[in-house]
């Protein structure tokens, strides 16, 4: 049993989402030209989430992808809160006081955000007063810290973070009146979840990182051919930094037991984290949070199981690693996604395949004979397979279905393969997890005139 | 690239050709090479300049000084044989469809043949022979074709099976072949070194050779050629030949009165390989896979193999440009198709090693055919460009046909298909060509079945009617531009099934026409024949009459409102031109004439009437929309319209008059139908068109009136052997041989251009004649339909071939047109063909290898027609009543 092309296509484009910059009098005057996003479960239901908007308050524009982990309550709680947390960190005192003066006198807020959501992507209604009020208190707090110092957009990023993640961790050891609420706010602190947003303005993109989603920067060469730049460091074992600084934060005593088997004290896959406060808090919070709680959570193995060696909490930290880099001309597109395509894709491909998407693939490096011994069958499969590819560009309006489309059915030769993306796509729900991961994608595509007459002006 | 090149295909033959050539012409003419720095100066004058030394240019260098003409010299901008020459991939092919293309490929491998034993130099000629394949029966059909047209003309050529193709090629795979066709005489040849040899011949000649050496412009004065700038000075000269191959377009554009020349450059792609392991021999025959749009030939134990893709990449629209000269490089995404294909028949080559990709540039023309002759505005001024990719095959024959040309003022064969003046500046539009030349390309291998017609520069010129009619279901082809109806669909029929009849047998508008030609029959139908070139030629004096008179073979002394059907004579007596001349008044006449002499009636007249009288000619070709009324209510519909009688006694036939139709007046009304049914032609100016047209459909409506096509208009016409000039006449043709004597007036009391050889024809008998068949056990149903240029054989004998034919629905029989010759039985030689060699034989005609009787007749069924229609009155009248 195959699915046919039109129901691979349906499947692969359930999720897609796009979004192009409105233009002002005809022109495009920011340095993004707009974004393709989409999504592909293999958790049911997936847990990976995705966010962009635009700041009204400020310039600039955020994206994001949350891959989370032991539920979704979590990723699902940043992808709607942390923009927030973000935006305000970035305003102005004078804004700050505004907004804050309106709510008090129950005017109609300065719109903060604007959202550019797929139908899919919600938003908890029930938990949005409770978030608001948290959103509020962090504010209120920046009024009354008022340094007078314009905002670092590194600075604003980490504090945010931060004060997310701190407010996730709070929210669940007060609780809530509302049993529905009480349950998803442990949920959400017992659960976890990384994230990698990228804040762009003008030129200065920053990528602010917290786990193994990456941000990718796609470069065009000269002579046309594709470069990936990554943009974010990777918090897992494989990153030698990010291991030396867990076992900086611990005793030596603990050393042994801090990374097994690639993942934090043996259990958890990235190194850094929203939520998973089983990893943060000590272990009379767990045990009292847990057992003042509802009977869900106490019936629940997972969050009353305590991880072994847990001696000197907190493990884990959202605290993410913000890298700032200015955008050039060349720079042309960015990839951010979850581990879900990097496990499955090198970055060069990615690069690679995206360019040539966004470009209709006439930047198809022309082959050359030049000095190689080629037969004529060899060439042969090497024109099929390409031709292949640009079939491939042609059948998709969304450069992250056509990155999605590669990821799961590429063979052995880098072309996608019907057959194989067929038995990928129709794999039960129970085995689907074990071929593949969630697969989360934004592809931001750069305005490079903007970008040059910004250098240029500069 | 060239350089690499060089290296790679003609590598030993350059070797041993070149010190030759070097020695030979710097000890006689010292012309310039690498080796000296200074070249000797051009010569201040000469007869003839030669622009391009590739294989055309030194083709005509050479057959102009065999044929005595000395006073030559041959400009080349770069190195002999270096441009597409250099490149071309030496495939002698005779394999043609057009008749004069075959006679020049076939000329092209005798010369070559014999050329290394003249010059010396050694051309790498090799016989290997051919073998086109079929993946389809219709491609069997059309090799079949043509293999007829080679076997009467004396080529060998057969019709194999595809096992009879895998032992004569080992490699081929046949398992998606019907069947193939092998000439055995084909061959190959080194290009470079063939245009070497002729340079060589021609430089022993006498003819002055200049390489590195740029033309700027042609000067033209009073209409006639005077010299050629150069970067290294001025030639004064008589005689310019462009042939310049891919920039021969611009270079008819750098004078001040453009010459121009329709050809546009595309990129042309074919692989070359390492040998095989088992080198494959040189005598090993050349594959043509036209259904797989690839050629393979032998290449130095290798292959060489290109193709005509479906999706050229045209280029030099602009005109010549460095930066597309550079980017000329291997495109092997763009080759991909053609490799795929390759390896499906040639499967074995898979572990066959790559040594190149060669990107060679060649010029394509809008209708597929090269371009020859002289320029209708500049005398003096020829061209032989624009090869279609078969330069080497045509390049002997070509330059032969145009030596002949301009020494003899013309060619021993009748060259039109091939004339410079079958186009005009419509076709000079570099869109146009560049939109052409990407459908032409491909085309190369298409498929081509009857009355298949180009698609792209479309709707170019049209009647003022084009809208309504095109509203009413008009299907259209296209001649010099103009669109003309070919038939229309009834509302109701399916038409896509309609646009999608390419078949070599009976298509799908059978019936549709079928309806038209029986109601041009009983009642009356309009065509609209506006493409017809029109001319108005008058003069203060009698000059008009007298230069025409002198033109044209018929007298044209006559009443005024009377109209002439003439021939326009060469001095051989041969029909430049047929055409219709109706006197307005004593001093004016009004000449109508096949849509595609627009540009050569206009060049013979312009150049034989005298400079200095006050005639005065005047295209109104776009003035005028001609509206053709046929059928027997004609008359009734005109009348009514006109309140004028129209009946033959009033109005006889091949009368002219102006008067008034509907409110429209001064409209031209000639009792002619071009078909040889009763009606009239409406010569109508374009403002008033779409009145008279609406009046007269209005009008008609009660006498059934109907729109109709030129396929009904063709097949009225051939099954009532009229002949159509272009088709059946050309220019040696006489009116002799057409049974057209009565239009001749050989008496008319002063001399006319081609008197002397018709008079001499009448004294001694003419040596072909044109006859009408019927075919007998032809399935109209079943087999395959004749389209022209079929075999035709006289008692077993072949005798000429078919210039038209039709489905005579009056008939129910095909009628095929063409020429009856009598060829000495031992020495092939032509002989008097009388009425009673024409009458005493059983005639067969072989469509596609597949042999008709058919019945000779040397005038049409005139009985059988009025017994017809008088029958069908009767019913018509009936039907009235009731």
């Amino acid at each position: 049993f195959y699915l046919t092309p039109p129901q691979v296509n349906s499947i692969l484009k359930a999720n897609e989402y796009s979004f192009k910059v409105p233009e002002f009098d005809g022109k495009n005057v920011s340095s993004v030209l707009g974004f393709d996003s989409n999504q592909l479960p293999a958790n049911a239901p997936i847990e990976d989430r995705r966010s962009a908007a635009t700041c009204l308050q400020t310039r600039g524009m955020l994206l994001g992808v949350f891959d989370g982990h032991a539920g979704c309550a979590c990723a699902q709680a940043v992808s709607e809160r942390l923009f927030y947390y973000i935006a305000v960190s970035l305003l102005p005192h004078e804004t700050l006081l505004e907004i804050e003066n309106a709510v008090e006198s129950g005017r109609a807020l300065l719109p903060i955000l604007q959202w550019h959501k797929h139908p899919n992507d919600y938003f908890s209604k029930e938990a949005s007063k409770l978030y608001f009020n948290s959103l509020r208190t962090y504010w209120q707090e920046l009024i009354d810290l008022n340094s007078g110092e314009t905002t670092d957009v590194r600075e604003a990023l980490i504090n945010a973070f931060k004060r997310l993640d701190n407010d996730i961790s709070l929210e669940a050891q007060v609780g809530d009146p509302n049993s529905f609420l009480n349950y998803l706010v442990l949920r959400v602190a017992f659960s976890g979840a990384t994230a990698c947003v990228a804040h762009v303005d003008g030129v200065d993109l920053h990528i602010a990182n917290t786990g193994d989603s990456r941000a990718m920067l796609g470069v065009q060469e000269e002579d046309g051919s594709w470069s990936a730049v990554t943009l974010s460091y990777d918090h897992n074992a494989q990153n030698e930094n990010e291991v030396e600084r867990v076992k900086m934060e611990h005793p030596k005593s603990e050393e042994k037991s801090l990374v097994k088997q690639d993942r934090l004290l043996g259990l958890l896959m990235p190194f850094r984290a929203f939520g998973d406060v089983k990893f943060k808090w000590s272990i009379e919070l767990q045990k009292r949070v847990i057992e003042s709680g509802p009977d869900q959570l106490n019936d629940n193995e997972y969050t009353k199981f305590i991880p072994p060696n847990y001696h000197t909490p907190p493990y884990l930290t959202a605290e993410p690693e913000v890298i700032h880099h200015k955008l050039r001309p060349q720079d042309k597109f960015l990839v951010l996604a979850t581990d879900g395509l990097w496990e499955t894709m090198h970055r060069q491909d990615v690069a690679r395949i995206v360019g040539e998407y966004l470009t209709g693939v006439h930047h198809q490096q022309p082959i050359a004979v030049g000095g190689y011994k080629v037969t004529l069958g060899q060439m042969h499969g090497l024109l099929t397979e390409r031709r292949a590819r640009i079939s491939s560009v042609f059948e998709d309006q969304n450069a992250a279905t056509h990155l999605i489309r590669h990821a799961v059915g590429n063979n052995e030769f880098g072309t996608v393969d019907h057959e194989r993306l067929s038995k990928m796509l129709s794999l039960p729900e129970e085995l689907a997890r074990m071929y593949r991961d969630d697969i989360t994608i934004i592809v931001v595509q750069f305005n490079s005139h903007v970008i040059g007459a910004c250098q240029n002006g500069e | 690239a060239a350089g690499m090149f060089l290296r790679l295909l003609a590598d030993v033959q350059w070797r041993a050709a070149n010190p030759k050539w070097r020695r030979m012409t710097s000890s006689r003419r010292s012309t310039s090479t690498t080796a000296e720095p200074h070249p000797l100066p051009l010569p201040a004058q000469a007869q003839v300049v030669i622009c391009g030394g590739g294989i055309i240019g030194t083709s005509v260098a050479y057959h102009l000084s065999k044929m005595g003409w000395k006073d030559i010299v041959l400009i080349e901008q770069g190195r002999l044989a270096a441009g597409t020459t250099r490149f071309c991939a030496g495939i002698v092919s005779t394999a043609r469809p057009v008749s004069i293309e075959l006679k020049m490929a076939h000329y092209s491998n005798q010369l070559y043949q014999q050329l290394e034993q003249e010059t010396g130099v050694q051309t790498g000629y090799t016989k290997t022979g051919s073998i086109s394949l079929a993946q389809t029966q219709d491609r069997l059909i059309s090799l079949k074709r043509i293999a007829a047209s080679l076997n009467v003309m004396g080529i060998p050529c057969e019709i194999i099976t595809p096992k009879q193709a895998v032992q004569l090629h080992p490699l081929i795979n046949i398992h998606d072949l019907v069947g193939a066709m092998y000439v055995p005489e084909d061959a190959l040849v080194s290009a470079a070194n063939v245009s070497l040899a002729l340079a060589t011949a021609a430089s022993r000649n006498g003819v002055q050779i200049h390489e590195r050496t740029s033309v700027s412009h042609v000067t033209v004065q009073k209409g006639h050629v005077t010299g050629v700038e150069t970067d290294r000075g001025r030639i004064q000269c008589q005689y310019f030949v462009n042939c310049a191959g891919q920039w021969a377009y611009e270079l008819g554009h750098s004078g001040e009165e453009p010459v121009h020349i329709p050809l546009h450059a595309c990129e042309h792609f074919y692989l070359l390989t390492h040998p095989l392991k088992e080198p494959l021999t040189s005598s090993l025959p050349t594959v043509f896979d036209p259904d797989g749009r690839i050629y393979i030939r032998n290449w130095q134990g290798g292959i060489l193999s290109g193709g005509f893709e479906k999706n050229p990449k045209p280029l030099f629209t602009e005109g010549r440009n460095q930066l597309e000269i550079q980017n000329l490089q291997e495109d092997w995404d763009h080759f991909g198709p053609l490799l795929s294909s390759l390896l499906r028949r040639m499967p074995g080559l898979e572990a066959l090693q790559i040594m190149q990709l060669v990107n060679c540039p060649e010029s394509f023309t809008p209708d597929m055919r090269c371009i020859m002759g002289e320029s209708p505005t500049a005398r003096g001024y020829f061209v032989l460009a624009g090869m279609n990719s078969a330069g080497i095959s045509y390049g002997g024959g070509a330059g032969k046909y145009l030596a002949e040309w301009m020494v003899n003022g013309y060619p021993s064969e009748n060259v039109w298909p091939l004339d410079l003046k079958r186009f005009g500046t419509l076709q000079s539009s570099r869109t146009f060509l560049r939109h052409r030349v990407m459908e032409v390309m491909p085309l190369m291998y298409d498929l081509k079945v009857p009355r298949w017609d180009f698609q792209t520069g479309r709707q170019l010129r049209t009647s003022p009617l084009y809208d309504r009619l095109d509203a009413q279901g008009a299907r259209w082809m296209e001649k010099h531009g103009f669109e003309r109806v070919k038939y229309f669909v009834p509302p109701g029929s399916d038409l896509l099934d309609l646009d999608h009849s390419k078949t070599f047998y009976k298509p799908d508008w059978f019936d549709i026409v079928g309806a038209e030609v029986k109601c041009c029959k009983e009642a009356v139908c309009v065509i609209d024949m506006s493409s017809f070139t029109k001319f108005e030629i008058s003069s203060t004096g009698d000059e008009a009459l007298e230069s025409l008179q002198y033109l044209f073979s018929n007298d044209l002394d006559v009443p005024v409102g009377h109209v002439v059907h003439t021939g326009m004579l060469n001095e051989k007596g041969g029909y430049e031109n047929d055409c219709s001349i109706a006197r307005l008044s004593k001093r004016s006449f009004f000449m109508i004439s096949p849509t595609d002499q627009q540009v050569h009636c206009w060049a013979w007249l312009k150049n034989r009437l005298p400079d200095d009288s006050n005639v005065t000619m005047e295209d109104v070709t776009w003035k005028y929309t001609a509206l053709n009324l046929i059928g027997p209510r004609a008359v009734d519909v005109l009348s009514e319209l006109s309140y004028a009688p129209m009946t033959a006694e009033h109005f006889p036939s091949l009368f002219c008059k102006e008067m008034s139709v509907g409110y429209a007046n001064g409209i031209r009304v000639m009792s002619i139908t071009h078909t040889g049914e009763p009606g009239f032609v409406l010569y109508i100016p374009i403002e008033y068109a779409l009145h008279v047209y609406n009046e007269v459909m209005n009008m008609g409506q009660k006498y059934g009136i109907r729109n109709a096509g030129y396929y009904a208009l063709r097949s009225l016409r051939i099954e009532k052997f009229f002949a159509f000039w272009g088709q059946d006449l050309d220019a040696f043709t006489t009116p002799m041989e057409c049974g057209r004597e009565f239009q001749v007036k050989l008496e008319k009391g002063m001399d006319f251009v081609g008197q002397e050889a018709l008079l001499e024809q009448k004294q001694n008998g003419v040596y072909k004649r044109f006859t009408m068949f019927i075919l007998e056990d032809h399935d109209t149903d079943m087999d395959v339909w004749p389209w022209w240029g079929e075999p035709i054989f006289r008692n077993g004998r072949y005798v000429g071939k078919t210039t038209s034919s039709a489905y005579s629905y009056t008939l129910e029989r095909h009628v095929c047109l063409g020429f009856v010759h009598n060829f000495d039985e031992k020495t092939g030689e032509e002989q008097v063909v009388t009425t009673d060699f024409i009458n005493q034989g059983e005639y067969e005609i072989d469509i596609a290898g597949q042999r008709f009787q058919a019945k000779a007749k040397l005038y049409p069924f005139s009985s059988l027609f009025t017994q017809r229609r008088r029958k069908d009155e009767v019913e018509l009248s009936g039907y009235q009543r009731e």
